[in-house]
This record gives C-alpha cells, structure tokens and sequence, in this order.
C-alpha cells in the first residue's frame, strides 16, 4: 500500500520533468537545470559523508532501501535528458537542413532559366531575384 | 507547348537504374521537371540531366522529406508555375495519373490533388502492406482533421498558393502526414483547402519492392510524428 505512494509520485515526476523541459521557455529551463544538477552534487557529498541519508529519505517515502530511491531517481534523470538532447538534435538538424537547402539552390541552375527555349519569354519575369526567396521561418 | 505551368519534384537518392527512363518519359508530357539529389553516389544527378530534368543537389543527404521542400523552394522560383506535382524517381507512378490529375485541379474547385492506391483495385499491395497503410491513414485522419482514404502516396498535385506556404520540417518519412497535417491546417479566407483524391496505380515492380521501405519503418515514422 505504501509503494503506491512512491509510483505515483515518479509518475508525476516523471511527467513534470517531460512536461518542464517540453514546453519550458528557453532561459528559464535551462536555469533550473542547473540549479538542480548543483543541488544534486551538493547533495551527494552529503550523503557521500551520511549514507544514511538516503535510506532515511526512501523510508519516508516508502520504499524499503535508498539504492532503490536513486535508482528511480535516476530513470527520471535519464528520460530527462533523452528529451532534452531529441530536441536539441532535432533544432540543429532544422538548422543546417536549411543551410545545405540554400547552398543546394544557389548552385543550381535557377527555374527560370530552365527550359527557357521551349517555354516564351516572360516579360514580367525579367526583374526577379535569380533564387527563391527565404521564408520568413528562416529568420528563427 | 503545355504544361508550362507544371513543375514535377522528384526526390532523388540512388536511382541511377531508372532515372533516366523516369525522366525521359515524363519529358514528353512536363518540360519541366526538378530533381532533387539527395546526395547519390551512384551517378544518379548525371543521368537525370542528360535526360533533360533540371537538378538541383544537397550537398549532404538530408532525406526524402527535406528534398521534397528544396524542391518547392526550386519551383516557386519560376513565376510561370502554377502547380508542383510531386512524383516518385524509382517508377512506381503512372505519368498517364498526374495528366488526370491535372485535370481534376485545373478545374479550379480544388487546390490539392492526393493520388490514392484504395480508390480502385488497380495497384496490388500485400495484406501486411495494406494493413500498415490503412492504420496510417487512420491516424493521420484523426489528427489532422481531413478525410483521406491514403495518406501516404507520393503522388501528389499541388496548387502555387499551398507550395507558398507549406514548410516540410520532418526530413525523413514522416513528411507525407507533414504535408497533410499542414494542408489540414492551412486557411485561405477563413476557408480550409479544398482537395481530391483520385486514383492512381503504384506498380510494385521488384526493383521498387527491393528499394522500397519495411513495414518497420512504420514504426519510425509513428515516433518521428510523435515527438516532433
């Protein structure tokens, strides 16, 4: 009955963490990332000098050994940072995509230049910029 | 000669056996096609312009998705054009279909043409294939709010207006529910865009069975969707 205690609080936990650095604004998130990680070096060299200090913690929370309590600790961490680094990966990928995309179009022959002899002369095509303009995205 | 509002996109990875012929016979009905090479390495751009496309080459592969958007960026550089169709380079789709479809969005009611291999019996898929493509479609229909019967299918007709505004960020597979999920959301005068589908013949050859993607990929492109 106690361990229902414990599951729902990583439940909740580990939704907080998701849900935090998901929709968290940028300065903010990665403040409290800090602040946690220092929190947590401070806190284990404490418990490095009182190892009881975590079986005292996990007791209260109802589960029967402090190994346990960092092993559960842990997992939220970990999942923490597979959502953290996706992201990260995902924004770099957006970010160089569009800049192999410029290099590829600059060096290609533009469209309207292609099967210019087939198709008539557009007279209001003349003073166009050679290559696609950027969106507006792209600015960031 | 027509068609000179046309552009056809064909995404371009590895597939020098074929892309000549591709190209070659599209040639005869669209002057103007684009390929976009996604970094092959098997000679692929080369071919394709001797065969008359104009080409334009990432400098690194990047993935079908990223391609297709490089391709857009490319067309909506011509003033002339009026509709992107996209198609594939291996040869699963039918020049005969874009001509139909064609005629379906240059009647003017509509600004999006999907190609769809469940309209009629014509295109012949395995069970677990099919099965795999329906549940896609299920889901795309549930979370963009359109009514399609395959969501999948690379043919497509598009008009100028949805190019101009469609922004392909999902580089890899998951650009096709991309492409329907942004047309689903898309507004023009408070109006949501009006599609239609009709039917084409995808013709799993054994060359295009060889390079086609696993049904495990489905997975893949589930996640890729999920978190986006």
């Amino acid at each position: 009955m106690r361990q229902l205690g414990i599951q729902l609080l990583l439940v909740v936990g580990t939704l907080a963490v998701a849900w935090r650095l998901l929709v968290g604004s940028g300065q903010r998130t990665q403040a409290l990332r800090r602040l946690g990680l220092l929190a947590l070096a401070g806190f284990a060299i404490w418990s490095i000098f009182f190892p009881d200090v975590w079986t005292g913690l996990a007791k209260r929370v109802g589960i029967g050994r402090g190994a346990d309590l960092i092993l559960y600790g842990l997992v939220v961490a970990f999942f923490g940072f597979v959502v953290t680094t996706y992201k990260r990966f995902r924004e770099m990928e957006t970010r160089y995509t569009r800049l192999a995309r410029r290099i590829a179009l600059d060096e290609a022959t533009p469209a309207t230049g292609h099967g210019a002899s087939t198709a008539p002369p557009d007279t209001l095509s003349g003073n166009l910029p050679p290559s696609p303009s950027v969106k507006a995205a792209d600015a960031d | 000669m027509q068609n000179e509002d046309v552009w056809l996109v064909v995404p371009l990875y590895n597939e020098s056996a074929v892309i000549a012929d591709v190209v070659g016979e599209a040639r005869t009905i669209f002057p103007k096609i684009v390929c976009v090479d996604d970094g092959s390495r098997d000679g692929s751009a080369e071919r394709a312009e001797r065969a008359g496309a104009a080409v334009v080459r990432h400098p690194v592969n990047l993935g079908q998705g990223a391609a297709l958007q490089t391709g857009f960026d490319y067309a909506l550089g011509d003033p002339a054009m009026r509709y992107v169709v996209t198609y594939d380079a291996d040869g699963q789709h039918q020049i005969h279909d874009v001509e139909v479809m064609l005629e379906r969005i240059r009647r003017g009611d509509v600004r999006v043409v999907f190609g769809s291999r469940f309209l009629d019996e014509r295109t012949e898929a395995g069970t677990m294939k099919k099965l795999v493509l329906r549940a896609a479609v299920a889901y795309t229909n549930l979370t963009t709010g359109t009514r399609l019967t395959d969501a999948h299918n690379g043919l497509r007709v598009l008009h100028r207006d949805v190019v101009e505004r469609l922004d392909i960020t999902q580089n890899r597979m998951a650009h096709a529910s991309e492409i329907v999920s942004q047309i689903g959301a898309m507004r023009f005068e408070d109006k949501q865009v009006t599609y239609a589908e009709e039917p084409v013949h995808i013709l799993y050859t054994d060359y295009s069975k060889a390079k086609g993607q696993s049904l495990w990929n489905a997975v893949n492109i589930l996640a890729e969707l999920i978190w986006r």
